[in-house]
């Protein structure tokens, strides 16, 4: 199998952490893994994102132009990429910052949740990458929870460990929000 | 025998971790984006291995100082980008012509000038036709996943050491950004020439000169006869290239590098749409592998050529193919936001069908 | 019959190809009897530059590296960090050292790599054929400034030693000449103590010597000779400019 997901956000919501989170969890799984990060010049508020791609065997392009998924975390990169997800493919977006007029995602499913307002209520709104971590795993079925739990031990560094437990709450939340999302 | 452990790394620290597995003893560079990950890792880690790590006042005392330590023997190395490359060219030109090897690293950057730090393929002829001047070759290696990045640059060592020239490897800046999983391999067993040549201090024997000055009657065309030779052998032993789906060919895309990544999902988006289509990758820029073309297009006759840039690789595959095969050309000039999609290559690939 | 004098065994014994009244012979014999004295030659290992030095290796029993014009320093940074136990000096002229390899000699100097440069000034570009240097005198004529060296245009010449010995890294900064007997004995001296410092492993260590070039000064080798005193020393002082540690 191969799975591909593009995320897309602005500096500082931590997209590229969110990327190489997949990447660990997917080695967690025997996987290949392709993490390609294209980021603008400032490190914070500038434009975030990256591209993963997940496969069995060769990951191909890293370069994707219609991604089978597509995370979607500001208002910039929605009206810039949503419509870019492939025909049978899934947006899924953070309806805490987006407003979701004026793309149509024939086709596609969309999955809108207000990831900063989970990441909120769960403490920080800086976990609003896990969130969309846990969503996309989710929703996806690229990889288990479960390994994204494991990876975080890889993806964080040592002195941020201690919010381990937190950012594992973030991920099963952003797995129940797609839940209810699509039992909506 | 379990697994071997893969490790998550950015091709840039892929290339620094194989430098040092392969023995390198002194790293001598200057900071320039999107290469400047490898001087990190190696300013981190070499000294740890025991090597020499030096951050330069400028590209070309770099260049030097591994023209200098090259010349006792040792492994040495030095990495760039387009600009900087450019300033390294008057100290390659003077280590082909005093025999050193040495191993240069290009992560290319969109040019002329300051350009931009996106990726880009236009160094091509730099690297690939001798970037300085003389009339003289580099190998030149072009890897295209993070693995590669970490197996070429031990390959590089080897070659260079084994060919006495200077080895460049030439990626740009999606291979060296970008994270995969890779498995850090033991450095291969190779057979090497002693170093015989090396200065050393006399110690009481024969007088080593490590120079490219030639002026009695005749040394210098024979100097250039003979690494004339040296590029044929090399050009027969060491041409390397990757075949994807082209048996039964009929169009073979060709590209290197992270385009080469791109070219090789358009081909299977093409191979579902039943087009019969295949992959042409050089893993040796130079010596090109003219064999491998020459003997695919005795047999298919329609090539499409990819690059980032206007064109240039083009010229090789050209000039290695069967007088009438068809090559065409699909070039995305390098920049921010030029870099193709698969689905792009795709539509290329349609038009010949 | 005793031996008084005698060829350092450091100096193959052939032939220059410098210029009658040239100092470059007298300069390379220093070097040679320096390395004999400190029993040094079979583990040193010289960096040639550009110019009229570039035969480095055809004069002395040693192991050379050829370098680009202006990076010897560069070049011997890479030898001396691959082979810390050995000794290593570059040989450079004026337009080497104080033109093209400004960068080179300045950031060697001033990591202060435990290297010794032997810097021959002898105001001009020698082998090119007499052009204007970084060292060429106020007023000189050269064939590239056919009307004397116009400091308002080309500034005033380089005074090299002075401004190394302005770099934490130096050990050892001096200016010497070899016009005289006199002159011969301290600048065999210096060059000697130079090389001392680095097989003390003591750090960066830097002699100027001030070089006639009677053919591209258009002068006999007398006159020549005459100007290093007349001229030359009165601008270029002789001296030790740096010493940290007194040898």
């Amino acid at each position: 199998m191969r799975y591909d997901v593009f995320f897309a956000g602005y500096g500082g919501q931590g997209v590229l952490l969110a990327g190489n989170l997949l990447s660990y969890a997917a080695i967690h799984e025997g996987k290949n893994v392709s993490f390609f990060p294209a980021y603008g010049v400032e490190k914070r508020g500038g434009a975030a994102m990256c591209t993963v791609v997940i496969a069995d065997g060769d990951t191909g392009s890293p370069v994707v132009g219609h991604p089978s998924v597509s995370v979607i975390l500001n208002q910039l990169s929605w009206d810039k990429y949503a419509d870019k997800v492939k025909e049978g493919g899934i947006c899924l977006v953070n309806s805490s910052l987006v407003n979701l007029e004026g793309v149509s995602l024939d086709g596609r499913e969309l999955l809108a949740m207000p990831m900063n307002q989970i990441a909120i209520d769960l403490g920080d709104v800086r976990m609003v990458n896990m969130v969309a971590c846990g969503a996309y795993a989710a929703a996806s079925g690229a990889l288990p929870l479960d390994s994204l739990k494991e990876a975080l031990k890889d993806a964080l560094p040592e002195r941020n460990h201690k919010l381990i437990p937190a950012n594992i709450q973030a991920i099963e939340a952003g797995a129940a929000a797609v839940f209810s999302a699509r039992k909506a | 025998m379990s697994a071997p452990q893969k490790k998550f790394v950015k091709g840039n620290e892929a290339v620094a971790m194989a430098a040092i597995e392969a023995g390198v003893q002194c790293y001598f560079g200057y900071p320039i984006t999107p290469q400047s990950d490898i001087p990190e890792y190696l300013s981190r880690e070499l000294p740890k291995a025991g090597g020499t790590f030096i951050q330069v006042e400028s590209e070309i005392g770099a260049i030097n100082m591994v023209l200098g330590a090259s010349a006792c023997g040792v492994r040495a190395m030095t990495s760039s980008s387009g600009p900087g490359i450019s300033l390294k060219q008057e100290g390659i030109s003077y280590m082909a012509g005093s025999e050193l090897p040495g191993v240069i690293v290009d992560i290319m950057r969109a040019g002329p000038g300051l350009g931009g730090i996106d990726a880009s393929q236009a160094d091509y002829h730099q690297a690939t036709k001798g970037g300085g001047h003389g009339g003289y070759r580099i190998i030149v290696l072009a890897p295209n996943s993070g693995q590669e990045m970490y197996d070429l640059t031990m390959l590089a060592f080897d070659l260079s050491d084994q060919y006495r020239m200077p080895a460049m490897l030439l990626a740009d800046s999606v291979l060296g950004q970008m994270k995969e999983s890779i498995v850090a391999n033991p450095r291969p067993k190779a057979e090497l020439p002693a170093k015989d040549w090396a200065v050393r201090g006399t110690g009481g024997g024969a007088q080593h000169v490590v120079k490219s000055l030639y002026l009695g009657d005749g040394e210098m065309e024979k100097f250039h006869w003979k690494m004339h030779a040296r590029y044929q052998e090399l050009a027969e032993k060491e041409s390397r290239w990757e075949e994807y789906q082209t048996t039964d060919a009929e169009l073979i895309v060709t590209a290197f590098g992270a385009t080469s990544r791109i070219a090789r999902t358009a081909v299977e988006m093409a191979r579902a749409a039943g087009l019969k289509v295949g992959l042409l990758r050089p893993i040796t820029l130079f010596p090109f592998p003219k064999k491998a073309y020459a003997e695919l297009s005795a047999r298919c006759k329609n090539w499409l050529t990819v690059e980032l840039s206007t064109g240039q690789m083009v010229d090789d595959v050209r000039l290695s193919v069967a007088r009438d095969a068809e090559v065409d050309f699909y070039g995305r000039p390098p920049g921010a936001g030029s870099l193709p999609t698969p689905e792009e290559l795709f539509e290329q690939i349609k038009k010949h069908f | 019959m005793k031996q008084v004098f005698a060829k350092p065994v450091s100096l193959k014994d052939v032939q220059t190809h410098f210029c009658p009244g040239c100092h470059h012979g007298s300069i390379h014999r220093l070097v040679a009897e320096a390395m004999d004295q400190l029993g040094i030659a079979e583990q040193t290992i010289g960096c040639a530059s550009v110019g009229c030095s570039v035969f480095l290796y055809g004069y002395f029993n040693i192991d050379v590296v050829e370098s680009p014009h202006g990076r010897a320093p560069a070049v011997a940074t890479g030898v001396k960090r691959a082979r810390p136990d050995r000794i290593v000096f570059t040989y450079q002229g004026d337009g080497d050292l104080a033109a093209i390899g400004t960068s080179e000699i300045i950031h060697a100097a001033n990591r202060g790599e435990k290297i010794t440069v032997i810097f021959v000034n002898n105001t001009t570009y020698g082998m090119t054929g007499g052009q204007m240097a970084p060292t060429t005198m106020p007023g000189q004529k050269t064939s590239t400034s056919p009307y004397g060296r116009d400091v308002t245009n080309d500034g005033k010449p380089f005074k090299m030693a002075e401004l190394l010995s302005n770099l934490d890294g130096v050990t050892y900064a001096a200016r010497v000449a070899v016009n005289s007997p006199k002159n011969v004995l301290q600048a065999k001296k210096v060059i000697k103590n130079a090389f001392q410092y680095q097989v003390e492993g003591k750090g960066f260590s830097f002699v100027e010597v001030l070089s006639a070039c009677p053919t591209n000064w258009g002068m006999n080798a007398l006159a020549a000779n005459e100007r290093v005193g007349s001229e030359m020393i009165p601008y270029f002082p002789l001296g030790v400019f740096k010493n940290t540690e007194n040898l």
